[in-house]
């Protein structure tokens, strides 16, 4: 009981830094890079590499908090990975779609070899 | 809580502050509608990132709620004004 919740802690601050080191990278890779397309990989860190590290966070200092296993923010995880990749797909084919119909220039189609 | 926990959570905090004010920036001045959408999408995602962080400095589970909804309702808002660029209509 002596070394461990501090040993806890210590993890969960680590993390929780981590998490928001990520973020503000995403941040600025939304605000620097030049292209919306490559503008689009950005927020990819903040809902994927962020919110595991902030969940496995929480996870750990609930469980050594409370009483047993404190598994439910791991719903959070199951959802942001469903939805995420959706948001993404639905929002790059508005963009090709829009920069077709203004006559934007278009990034290269995929080559097959 | 100790010294470093909460040094901790004010630290990820400010460093998530200067995040979202990057992404209000883009929010603000992006060329194009669906760099709008992308940074208010960001924007939700450390909403919710936030509010998970609240949740470890009150010591309180009822943040988890929250956040869960957060990502709902981001998820919702970001795929209904995608599918208005798309077509001009949300259904």
């Amino acid at each position: 009981m002596s070394a461990l919740p501090a040993l806890s802690e210590l993890v969960v601050a680590v993390l929780l830094v981590a998490s928001g080191l990520v973020v503000l990278v995403a941040a600025l890779g939304l605000w620097r890079l030049p292209d919306f397309f490559l503008r689009m990989h950005a927020p990819a860190l903040a809902s994927t590499l962020a919110a595991w590290i902030v969940s496995f966070a929480s996870i750990v200092h609930f469980s050594t908090r409370g009483a047993g296993l404190a598994l439910h923010v791991w719903l959070i995880i199951i959802v942001l990975s469903i939805t995420a990749p959706i948001t993404t797909i639905v929002l790059a084919r508005a963009a090709l779609f829009r920069r077709r119909q203004a006559g934007d220039p278009l990034p290269p189609p995929l080559q097959r070899r | 809580m100790s010294t470093v926990l909460s040094l901790a959570i004010t630290t990820t905090l400010v460093l998530y502050a200067a995040a979202l004010g990057i992404a209000m920036l883009r929010l603000f001045r992006g060329p194009s509608a669906q760099d709008r959408v992308l940074a208010m999408d960001f924007v939700y995602v450390v909403g919710m990132l936030v509010m998970l962080v609240l949740a470890i400095r009150y010591d309180s589970e009822m943040y988890f709620e929250g956040a869960l909804l957060m990502v709902l309702f981001g998820f919702v808002g970001s795929v209904a004004l995608a599918k208005f660029l798309l077509r001009g209509e949300v259904i």
